[in-house]
């Protein structure tokens, strides 16, 4: 968690920083708590222990007596009793007057004696070294017909009162320790939770495929609205360009493909005017160019069409069959020209998928079998259910693949060995390949029926 | 066939309006809509051939309108050749689709096929002696009895049959026939031009070789 904190910090991320604030936040709060009781343990046990002294001390003043002219204490056992409450410290008395000891400690002397009598003075002092707390209290006693001042001075070591007070302050610091890593972890959840809407944005725009520059519509906190509506507003202005650029894409294409078009006609019906052999070559030669780079700007934006929602595939529910039926028609007056004929036989195969994608990648591949189809032939597209997938394959009885494999052929602009002599740009099997790949299928090639032609089989799971 | 072509490009329409004469078609020319409106208004086609962008419109937005006024199949032309384009021009109600730049034997390819589907035009057909060549349907009829041809048989036939007495080479009907894209040798001539004689024998028509130029059709 540490090493998150910090890598957090590092990143600059709010989460980190929050965490970090609310963390050092609460270190102070709880040092300063631990302080706090600590010292104030200690200043009760202190005035526990005075009180206790000057109870004490009290109590053997109360006890001082004139006796016929004497001066007689008989020292209460409650006296000492008490201070045995307070652990096991060593006391300590005195009781004097101010010329002589009377009993206890000669040497137990305070350095100063309570203003009046029956007032309670405390100190600490050492004595043999040892530090002591002691309460002195003062009493007049008559000796004789003279009243004489007697103080009394009862003292104790501290080592209890210590002992206590460390006991207390060991509690109050786990107890800040406790509350340190408490706050941490709320701290850590509170940064987490105040973030959780700025996450969620993010993984809803993550989520998007390139295509999507729908507006983001979410309940943001207040603070978040000016950067959702900016976001929205960069996404519009995106779309807006995107759909610019489609535009010009489609200008361009016409501008371009309208004199090839022209070109390759005017080509044409020179080739039906001219008679000699070798102007019809050339003328020919010029066609077959105008083909070669139409055909190859056709597959160049099929294949970026492909690759761009292949990034964003969206599903929707469909029947592969029916998609193998528009491609079949689409394709059958080529094949006529050829005298190819195109047999379908499909079961119904519903799925989920992209039907242009999965359109696309058919049509490209039934349009290779036809390119490479002898006149005359015929190509046998089946769609077939084959254990938890769907097999829809188009074969012929063309020149098949030669020693290519899939890898090879499905290489961008790599054309099989056996091919010279037809046009071709070499991203059809590409284009198919990628298409299935994005729905999670994939491309087959095999030999055809007793070895002769080629199958291609895309390959899409059943639901 | 009669054809309108509603196309802006002054010079590809000239190219598509001299080629497909040169097949024998006869092709009305609109460079807007507004013209290919009065065109629909005084004459009937049998197909039209449209292009997507033109000055004043997009030509697919003309293809619904167009369906109301004459049913005529339309062949959509146009430059763009991304799948969702295609998708959206049939669903408009286009017939066909045909990217630019177009093979003309496809372009007719394409055109019998949409044809075929609506039922074939009789008045298409060609008498050839005894015999009815239907190009449409790609049939010929001999003594009541309907025989359907191959594609490249039909055209082959429809070259002879639209310009009888006419020597056509082999180049020349090499030309005429194969896509420039297909990988085709005169010998492949010579094996059409045999299956058409055995379909004529008995017609009282015939393809003769003329020794040194080429074939023509005759009366035997």
């Amino acid at each position: 968690m540490i090493r998150e904190v910090l890598s957090g910090l590092r990143r600059g991320s709010i989460g980190g920083r929050l965490t970090v604030l609310l963390a050092t936040i609460a270190a102070l709060l709880s040092l300063l708590s631990w302080g706090m009781v600590t010292s104030f343990a200690r200043e009760a046990a202190g005035r526990t222990q005075d009180n206790v002294l000057a109870a004490s001390a009290t109590s053997i003043a109360e006890a001082l007596r004139s006796e016929q002219g004497e001066i007689r204490l008989e020292l209460p056992y409650s006296a000492f009793a008490m201070l045995g409450a307070i652990g096991e410290d060593r006391v300590f008395y005195r009781v004097a007057t101010e010329s002589e000891t009377l009993t206890g400690y000669d040497d137990l002397v305070v350095p100063e004696l309570p203003a009046a009598p029956g007032v309670v003075a405390t100190d600490t002092l050492t004595y043999r070294g040892l530090t002591l707390r002691s309460a002195t209290v003062t009493r007049r006693v008559l000796s004789g017909q003279t009243p004489v001042l007697v103080s009394v001075t009862v003292a104790q070591t501290r080592s209890g009162i210590d002992a206590i007070t460390a006991g207390l302050s060991r509690t109050a610091a786990l107890l800040s320790v406790a509350f340190f890593l408490l706050a941490v972890a709320l701290g850590a959840f509170a940064a987490h939770s105040s973030l959780k809407p700025l996450n969620e944005i993010a993984q809803a725009v993550g989520r998007r495929g390139p295509a999507d520059l729908r507006p983001v519509r979410r309940d943001a906190p207040r603070e978040l609205e000016p950067l959702l509506t900016a976001l929205n507003r960069l996404m519009e202005r995106l779309g807006q360009s995107i759909r610019r650029s489609e535009e010009f894409i489609a200008e361009a294409a016409h501008r371009v493909r309208t004199p090839l078009a022209t070109v390759r006609a005017q080509a044409e019906i020179a080739l039906h005017s001219v008679e000699e052999e070798s102007q019809k070559q050339t003328l020919r030669r010029v066609i077959r160019a105008v083909d070669e780079s139409s055909r190859s700007a056709g597959q160049l934006l099929d294949h970026a069409t492909v690759s761009f929602r292949a990034d964003a595939l969206s599903t929707q529910e469909l029947d592969l069959a029916e998609i193998a039926g528009r491609v079949v028609m689409g394709l059958s007056p080529t094949a006529e020209m050829k005298d190819i004929e195109l047999r379908l036989s499909a079961i119904p195969a519903p799925m989920r998928g992209d039907p242009l994608l999965l359109e696309n990648a058919l049509r490209n591949v039934l349009d290779n079998a036809v390119k490479y189809s002898p006149a005359e032939s015929a190509i046998d597209v089946t769609l077939v259910e084959d254990g938890r997938n769907y097999r829809l394959s188009v074969c012929d009885e063309g020149r098949g693949f030669g020693n290519d494999t899939l890898a090879e052929l499905t290489e961008r602009f790599r054309r099989g060995s056996n091919v010279s002599n037809i046009i071709g740009s070499g991203l059809g099997l590409t284009i198919a390949e990628e298409a299935l790949n994005a729905h999670g299928g994939r491309l087959e090639l095999s030999p055809g029926k007793g070895g002769k032609g080629a199958c291609v089989s895309l390959i899409l799971s059943a639901p | 066939m009669r054809f309108l072509l509603v196309e802006d490009n002054r010079e590809l329409a000239e190219a598509v309006v001299a080629r497909l004469s040169l097949d024998g078609h006869a092709v009305d020319h609109a460079a807007t809509l507004g013209e290919a409106r009065d065109w629909l208004s005084v004459a009937e086609y049998d197909l039209m051939l449209l292009d997507v962008m033109l000055p004043d419109g997009d030509g697919r937005h003309f293809l619904s309108e167009s369906r109301m006024r004459q049913n005529v199949p339309v062949i959509v032309l146009t430059a763009r050749a991304q799948v969702s384009d295609r998708v959206d021009t049939l669903d408009l109600g286009a017939d066909d689709y045909l990217t630019k730049p177009f093979d003309f034997t496809e372009l007719e390819a394409r055109c019998r096929a949409v044809l075929r589907r609506r039922g074939g035009l009789a008045r298409n057909d060609i008498p050839l002696g005894r015999a009815v060549f239907a190009p449409a349907a790609g049939t010929l009829t001999l003594d009541g009895e309907v025989h359907p041809l191959r594609n490249r048989e039909i055209r082959l036939l429809e070259v002879f049959a639209r310009n009888p007495e006419q020597i056509f080479s082999k180049s020349q009907l090499l030309d005429r026939l194969f896509s420039q894209a297909a990988d085709v040798s005169e010998n492949a001539i010579e094996v059409y031009v045999g299956r058409l004689r055995r379909r004529l024998s008995g017609a009282g028509v015939q393809i003769e070789t003329v020794r040194g130029m080429g074939y023509r059709m005759t009366a035997e």
